[in-house]
């Protein structure tokens, strides 16, 4: 189910100007990739074109190929709503539904999408992904109540759970942990170790030690220079970047010279 | 009189509301004098007692100039004493507060003597008949007679007009908020921002020239809440483009990011959400047409009797129940009976807004997104 993501010389637009150049990046299915880089660089952005959400944007547009398994989701005829609903997404900031309940929320990519489904069908759908999300056994005896009421971490396990009630075949993940408490953040990282056995994690990260712990591979994005695009400047494997990469830019800034 | 001690020996005053300073304690350089709470209060009765003794003194007819002169010692007074014992900084601070309240009272005063007004004046006039019986066969100088006919008159064409005008105005603004981005929109959003300006009696005269002397046809209340529809429209697009405007992009991302598309997040997620103040903005627009006047003399015309059908005949409506019992319509005068009969009329046109308007809020507290 999981599935393996090849991009292949990708620029990414807005309007005329180019936010990244030249991206090019294979990732293995049932891996956990890395994006790391100084503010601005651009990894978010590319995160976004993994799923066709940066079209979204007004004059957002990219030019290249991105292949799932093999399938390019640029190519002619494709449909963004498909894609979405195979690349699943996680925000920064935890956005969970402020006029649904939690059962709600969980079951939204399936309700809101209009797609009949009885009740066991989605108790079960709910069950699953809460347990999949580790927020079962909070919220287990209330999950009738509005979903805005629960605090930061278990709203971004919330936000989390909802989007593997889809079954995505790739979970990206932006920035999940940037606005939560340290107790929060290694409970989400714990669970990024769990997911990997079923689905392919690509997420962006401030912070390197959170890249270091939790994924297999990072690739570091920089700046060529002021107002010049962003570019993949390093891929490998997490350790290797973090005790001996090749390019002096990916030195400098895991030893903090810069960004 | 220093707002604080400044350099040299603390000085120890007698207590006094003119200096501020009490007994026996040493002056510190945080600690300021300051006037007693009771100050504004005494500076206004002072004021008013100076004002009419001018008066008395002075001969003044009426209470204009007395009003005036008391306002006017209040605010000089006040602010003099406040720069004698607190200092140039609260002084000022005083006279700002001042015309703040002022322009408050100035501005809500008014209102409340309306208010009342109409609520002492009209109320005499309330019955169970009035609510109930028409005007038919009561003449001016009859008692008796209601306003039934002029309320649902009224009621009806709100609601034509509501229907019409509301699904316009809602659809138009999700269209400015969720698709337009070229030109198209910047045209939309200038041409509503116009049409906010129109006067109702022009909107009322495009309606009479289009369909009563285009067609030939005589007045009846569907012509009238056609031209009430096109009052209603801008009021609805831009109040609600702003409610929708304020739904957090996160939402929609978080629904597009599911693979939900982009109509169904609209209507799943984005109206939902926003669907209290899209509420209150429809009622902001019913309360603006519920009393206009203008298109309505030209295109409803009124009669004594009760006539439900909007698509044929003349239809009375409240304000031009008010306009008629004051003898307009007829070129004569009004008596004690018509008047009292066309405050009932006034006031109930302001109940029934305050109504809509009460029941909007309680709507909106049910449909408000909850946090607990």
């Amino acid at each position: 189910m999981a599935k393996r993501i090849d991009v292949d010389d990708v620029n990414v637009y807005y309007s005329d100007f180019l936010a990244v150049e030249g991206a090019s990046i294979n990732i293995a299915p049932l891996s956990v990739t890395a994006f790391i880089g100084p503010s601005g660089c651009g990894k978010s952005t590319f995160l976004r074109v993994l799923n066709r959400m940066h079209e979204v944007i007004p004059g957002g547009r990219v030019s290249g190929s991105v292949l799932l398994d093999g399938e390019d989701l640029y190519g002619p005829g494709v449909d963004p709503v498909n894609v979405r609903r195979t690349v699943g997404m996680v925000f920064q900031k935890a956005n969970p539904f402020p006029t649904m309940s939690i059962y709600d929320n969980v079951i939204a990519g399936y309700k809101i999408a209009g797609s009949r489904k009885n009740k066991s069908e989605t108790d079960d759908i709910v069950e699953r992904s809460l347990k999949g999300a580790n927020l079962w056994e909070e919220v287990k005896q209330r999950l009738n109540r509005p979903g805005a009421g629960l605090s930061g971490g278990q709203q971004q396990r919330l936000c989390i759970a909802r989007a593997i009630a889809v079954e995505p075949s790739v979970l990206l993940m932006d920035e999940p942990c940037s606005a939560l408490d340290p107790i929060s953040t290694l409970a989400i990282e714990d669970l990024i170790a769990e997911l990997k056995s079923s689905y392919t994690i690509v997420i962006v990260t401030h912070n390197m030690q959170q890249a270091a712990r939790v994924s297999d591979r990072t690739a570091f994005f920089n700046l060529a220079g002021v107002g010049q695009p962003g570019k993949l400047v390093e891929y490998d494997d997490t350790a290797k970047i973090f005790s001996n990469p090749t390019e002096k830019a990916t030195e400098d800034y895991i030893s903090g010279r810069f960004g | 009189m220093r707002e604080y001690a400044g350099s040299g020996a603390p000085t120890v005053q007698a207590p006094s509301p003119f200096s501020g300073r009490p007994k026996d304690v040493p002056v510190s350089s945080l600690v300021g004098a300051r006037l007693p709470s009771w100050a504004p209060y005494a500076a206004g009765v002072a004021a008013v007692a100076v004002a009419l003794g001018l008066r008395w003194l002075l001969s003044w007819t009426g209470w204009g100039t007395a009003f005036w002169t008391a306002a006017l010692l209040f605010v000089i007074g006040l602010t003099v004493w406040s720069f004698s014992v607190e200092g140039r900084r609260r002084a000022k601070d005083r006279f700002a507060s001042t015309l703040i309240y002022a322009s408050f009272v100035a501005a809500v005063v008014p209102l409340l003597l309306i208010l009342f007004y109409i609520g002492v004046k009209g109320f005499s006039v309330f019955s169970a008949d009035f609510f109930t019986k028409s005007m038919n066969g009561v003449t001016s100088r009859q008692e008796g007679g209601g306003l039934y006919h002029a309320l649902i008159g009224t009621l009806e064409l709100v609601a034509i007009a509501s229907v019409i005008a509301l699904p316009i105005g809602i659809f138009t603004a999700i269209y400015l908020v969720e698709y337009g981005r070229g030109t198209f929109a910047k045209a939309v959003t200038f041409f509503v921002d116009v049409m906010t300006g129109v006067p109702s009696i022009v909107a009322g005269l495009f309606v009479y020239t289009f369909l009563l002397l285009g067609f030939g046809m005589r007045p009846f209340g569907f012509a009238g809440a056609l031209a009430l529809a096109i009052l209603m429209i801008p009021v609805a697009v831009r109040s609600s483009e702003e409610m929708l405007k304020l739904v957090p992009r996160d939402l929609r991302e978080a629904s597009y990011a599911l693979g939900v598309p982009k109509w169904r997040t609209i209507l799943k997620v984005v109206l939902p959400t926003a669907m209290s103040g899209l509420i209150t903005s429809s009622l902001l627009a019913i309360a603006r047409i519920t009393g206009e006047t203008a298109p309505l003399i030209l295109l409803v015309g009124y009669t004594a009797r009760i006539n439900y059908d909007p698509f044929s005949g003349d239809m009375a409506t409240l304000p031009m129940m008010v306009w008629d019992q004051l003898g307009k319509r007829a070129g004569t005068t009004s008596n004690d009976l018509t008047e009292a009969r066309a405050w009932g009329a006034a006031l109930t046109l302001v109940l029934l807004v305050l109504i809509l308007n009460v029941g909007a809020r309680l709507l909106a507290r049910l449909f408000q997104p909850k946090a607990r």
